[in-house]
C-alpha cells in the first residue's frame, strides 16, 4: 500500500522522500484515513513544500478522479478531490459550463484549489475557488464527514493546506459560459501608474497582466494588461502540447536573455493593442502547454514570491519593483493583478489588494531578494501565498493571517497528534497555539 | 434484432484502474456498459463517471469470481441488451507467494479469480456472442502466465490457465464470427503493484485500456502491452529449464 518515492513541489527547490499511498477508490481512502493519517496531497503544483512531506507519508490522490454528479437545474458539480480542472474545464466547457474559479494551472485538483483556496483572473468579480464550494467530504479516522458552508470546520479547511484531513470529494458551483472562446483584448502598459489605474476601471470579467520585472526607470511596470470574455466562435485547433526533455543550463535564464526575451514580448503586441480569440485553455492555463516547463531553471530549482498589498500600498509595490528590476534575477515570469476581498478560509490569501507574482531561478542572491520583498510585503499590511511561498518566517505568520492562531486551535483539537502536517506547517509552526 | 450501431461492454473486474481507464473511453464513443464486480459504491462512482463521459449508459452489476450464483444475473441482463455484445475480463488476484506458501489453500481462490471464475461466465456468454455472429471478448492475462517463476507461480499458473482457455475460445468463436483478444500486460501502474519492489517499464493504465481498443478493431489475437514485452517474454520463454531453474528473476 506504501511506495518510497522522492517528490517536489512545482518549484524542484524543496524536496521530500517518503511513502505514498495512493488510493483509487474511496472506500481506500477509507482505510487509509483510519489506519494511517496523513495528509493528502495532489498535483504538486504548490511550489514550495505545502505538498511535501520528509519522512513522513502522505497521500496521492490522482487516482481520485472521477465526477461523480451533477445537477442540470443548479450547475452543481459533485466530483472527486484527485480530479483536475482542465478535465472539469474541457468536460463542460462544450456543453456550457465552466468552473467558476481557475487558478493558472489546469493540473491543479479540486482537493489542492480548496486546500489553497486558490484565486483566478475574476478574482475582483467572483472571489476564491472555496466562495464556490457548496460542500466537501473529509475523511477522518472514524470516517466520512459532510462538511458545509458556515460550518467552522469548512472555514478551516478551505485554504486550510489540508490539516483538517484528506478531502474526498466535492460539490462545486459551477457558472454557464456563453460560448467555449476567449475573446482577449491585449494591450502594451507603459508603467506601473498606467497599470494600476486599468486593474482600477477595467470592467472586463477576467483580468491579468503580464508585467516585464527587468524594465527600469520610466518603463518601471511596463507589461501587458489582458482583458478576457467568453465568447461564442469558432475554436481554433488545440495545440499539441510540448515537453522540455531536460534540465536547462544555468545561463538559460540570466539576466542579458531575459531582458532580450521581455522586450520583445512586450513589442509582440502592436502599440494600439488587439484582439484575439482563443481557446479557454490557452487563456486560463497559458503554461500547461509546456509540460515540464519548471524544468527550464535547471536542477536548482526556482521561487515564486507571490504577495497581495493592500490597495493603498501602490509605492511598495513600486519599491519592490524597484528593487526586483535593479537586481536582474527576475525571470519573464511576472504578473500583476487587482484583487478583490473575496475568501473562504481562515487561512486564505486572497484580500483586496494588489497582487504581484515574480518568479526567481533558485540561486543565494535571489532567496536574499525575495526575504526582503516579504518583509516588506509584511511591513505594508500584506500577505504572501503559502502555496509559493520558501521563506517567510513564523514569525511573519500572525501578522499576514491574523485568523491563525484559532484556525490551529481548530486543526489540532481535530487533529491532536498533527498526523496532517506536511513540511510546510512545520517550517512555518503554522499550528503553534501561540 | 441484432442492431450493428449499439456496443455493449461488460466488464468484469471494472474496479482495476486499467478496467476503468478502458471504461472511459469506450463510454467516449458512446457504447453501453456493464461495470461488474465486487464493490458496488466505487463501481457506482464509475459508472457516473462514464455517464458523463458520453456512455450511452453504465450500470453497476455484482460480480464475485468465487460466488457464481452472482453470474446468472449478468447473463440475464446481458442477453436483454440489443446489438453487439463484448465482454473484457480484468478480474485476477496476486497475493504475494509467501502468503501462499504459508496457506495452500489460497491457491484455490487465486485460481477462481484469475481462471475458473470470470471462465465460467464468459462460457456462459459466448453462446450469446455466437448468435449474434459478432463482438468481442478480451481476456486480461499477464506475462507472468509465460513462466513459472518463484515469485509468483500460483498466480502464474491461473494465468497461464486463462491463456489457454482464451486460445481455446478463439478458435471456437472465430466460427461463428465473433472473436477474442488475449491480452498479456508487463508491469502496469496499478493498485496491484504500487509500492512492490522490482518493477521496472512501468506502464499506465491509459496505455493498456488503448493497445485494447487497437487490438480489438484490428482483431488480433494475442497482444502483450506495452509490444515490447513479446520480446522480453520471447528470451525469458528460451532459457533452457536446466538454466532458469537457478535464476531468480
Ligand atoms: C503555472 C502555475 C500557475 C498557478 N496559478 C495560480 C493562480 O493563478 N492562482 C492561484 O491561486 N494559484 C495558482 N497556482 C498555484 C496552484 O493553483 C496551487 O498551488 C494549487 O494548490 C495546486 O493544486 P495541486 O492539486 O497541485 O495541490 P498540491 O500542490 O499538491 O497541494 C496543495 C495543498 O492542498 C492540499 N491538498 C491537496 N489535495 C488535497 C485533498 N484531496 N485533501 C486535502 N488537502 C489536499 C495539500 O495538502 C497542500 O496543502 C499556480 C501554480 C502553477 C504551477
Ligand atoms: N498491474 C500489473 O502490473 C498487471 C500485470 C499483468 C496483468 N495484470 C492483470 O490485470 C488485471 C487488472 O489488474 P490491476 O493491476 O488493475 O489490479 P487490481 O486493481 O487488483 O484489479 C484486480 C481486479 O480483479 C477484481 N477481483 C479480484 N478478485 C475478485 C473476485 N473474487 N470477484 C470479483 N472481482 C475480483 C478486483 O476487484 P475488487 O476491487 O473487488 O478487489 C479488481 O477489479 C488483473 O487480471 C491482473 O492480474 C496486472
Amino acid at each position: 500500500m506504501w511506495k518510497t518515492a522522492e517528490y517536489t513541489g512545482w518549484g524542484r527547490f524543496y524536496r521530500a522522500k517518503g511513502e505514498l499511498a495512493r488510493p483509487e477508490r474511496a472506500s481506500a481512502l477509507d482505510r487509509i484515513a483510519g489506519e494511517a493519517p496523513c495528509p493528502a496531497i495532489g498535483q504538486r503544483r504548490s511550489y514550495s513544500d505545502g505538498c511535501l512531506n520528509t519522512r513522513g507519508r502522505a497521500i496521492a490522490t490522482d487516482r481520485l478522479d472521477r465526477m461523480l454528479g451533477f445537477d442540470e437545474e443548479t450547475g452543481v458539480l459533485d466530483v472527486e478531490a484527485g480530479c483536475r480542472l482542465s478535465e472539469i474545464l474541457r468536460f463542460f466547457a462544450p456543453r456550457g459550463w465552466l468552473p467558476t474559479v481557475l487558478p493558472g494551472t489546469g493540473f491543479a485538483t479540486v482537493g489542492g484549489a480548496i486546500g489553497m483556496d486558490v484565486h483566478g483572473k475574476n478574482h475582483h468579480h467572483v472571489g476564491s475557488f472555496g466562495q464556490h464550494v457548496t460542500g466537501l467530504t473529509l475523511h477522518h479516522p472514524d470516517g466520512r464527514r459532510e462538511v458545509l458552508p458556515g460550518d467552522p470546520l469548512f472555514a478551516a479547511t478551505i485554504g486550510g493546506m489540508g490539516q483538517t484531513g484528506p478531502i474526498g470529494s466535492a460539490r462545486l458551483q459551477m457558472q454557464p459560459v456563453k460560448g467555449p472562446v476567449m475573446m482577449v483584448t491585449e494591450r502594451r502598459v507603459p508603467d506601473l501608474d498606467s497599470y494600476l489605474e486599468l486593474f482600477d476601471t477595467t470592467e472586463a470579467t477576467y483580468t491579468v497582466g503580464w508585467i516585464d520585472a527587468t524594465a527600469t526607470g520610466g518603463n518601471l511596470g511596463r507589461g501587458i494588461f489582458e482583458e478576457g470574455e467568453t465568447g461564442a466562435g469558432l475554436v481554433p485547433p488545440a495545440k499539441r502540447g510540448k515537453r522540455i526533455p531536460m534540465d536547462a543550463p544555468n545561463f538559460a535564464l540570466s539576466g542579458p536573455v531575459v531582458r532580450g526575451f521581455n522586450a520583445a514580448y512586450y513589442r509582440r503586441i502592436p502599440d494600439r493593442g488587439r484582439t484575439v480569440v482563443k481557446p479557454l485553455e490557452d487563456f486560463f492555463f497559458p503554461l500547461d502547454k509546456i509540460f515540464d516547463w519548471n524544468r527550464l531553471y535547471g536542477k536548482r530549482g526556482f521561487h515564486q514570491f507571490q504577495c497581495v498589498v493592500p490597495l493603498a500600498a501602490r509605492d511598495v509595490l513600486r519599491e519592490m519593483l524597484t528593487k526586483v528590476s535593479a537586481s536582474g534575477l527576475a525571470s519573464p515570469l511576472a504578473v500583476l493583478k487587482r484583487m478583490g476581498p473575496g475568501r473562504a478560509g481562515m487561512m486564505s490569501f486572497p484580500t483586496e489588494g494588489y497582487t504581484l507574482a515574480v518568479d526567481f531561478p533558485a540561486r543565494d542572491q535571489a532567496a536574499e531578494m525575495i526575504r526582503r520583498l516579504i518583509a516588506m510585503a509584511t511591513e505594508a499590511g500584506g500577505r504572501v501565498y503559502l502555496a509559493k511561498d520558501a521563506f517567510a518566517t513564523a514569525a511573519q505568520m500572525d501578522a499576514m493571517y491574523p485568523e491563525r492562531a484559532d484556525w490551529a486551535a481548530l486543526c489540532n483539537g481535530l487533529d491532536p497528534d498533527h498526523a496532517y502536517e506536511t513540511d510546510l506547517i512545520r517550517r512555518l509552526d503554522l499550528r503553534a497555539e501561540r | 434484432m441484432t442492431d450493428a450501431t449499439t456496443e455493449t461492454w461488460l466488464i468484469l473486474g471494472a474496479t482495476s484502474s486499467m478496467a476503468r481507464a478502458l471504461a472511459r473511453k469506450l463510454a467516449e464513443r458512446g457504447a453501453g456498459l456493464l461495470l461488474a464486480g465486487r464493490d458496488m459504491d466505487d463501481l457506482q462512482a464509475t459508472a457516473a463517471d462514464c455517464s458523463f463521459h458520453n456512455a450511452s449508459w453504465a450500470e453497476a452489476i455484482r460480480f464475485d469470481a468465487r460466488d457464481p450464483e452472482s453470474f446468472g444475473p449478468i447473463v440475464d441482463r446481458m442477453q436483454a441488451e440489443t446489438g453487439t455484445l463484448n465482454v473484457a475480463v480484468f478480474v485476477g488476484s496476486m497475493p504475494p507467494q509467501e502468503e501462499i506458501d504459508a496457506q495452500p489453500e489460497m491457491i484455490d481462490g487465486v485460481v477462481s479469480d484469475s481462471f475458473t471464475g470470470p471462465a465460467r461466465l464468459v462460457h456462459a456468454l459466448a453462446p450469446l456472442l455466437e448468435a449474434r455472429g459478432s463482438g468481442t471478448i478480451v481476456g486480461v492475462g499477464s506475462v507472468a502466465g509465460d513462466r513459472g517463476r518463484v515469485g509468483n507461480y500460483v498466480y502464474g499458473a491461473a494465468k497461464a490457465g486463462f491463456h489457454t482457455y482464451m486460445s481455446g475460445l478463439r478458435n471456437r468463436l472465430t466460427r461463428s464470427g465473433a472473436h477474442a483478444v488475449t491480452v498479456k500486460p508487463g508491469f502496469v501502474d496499478t493498485a496491484m503493484t504500487w509500492g512492490l519492489d522490482g518493477m521496472f517499464l512501468v506502464a499506465p493504465p491509459d496505455a493498456v485500456a488503448d493497445a485494447i481498443l487497437t487490438a480489438e478493431r484490428k482483431r488480433k489475437n494475442v497482444i502483450y502491452t506495452p509490444f515490447f514485452w513479446r520480446y522480453i517474454m520471447m528470451i525469458i520463454r528460451a532459457v533452457p529449464e536446466p538454466i532458469f531453474k537457478k535464476l531468480s528473476i
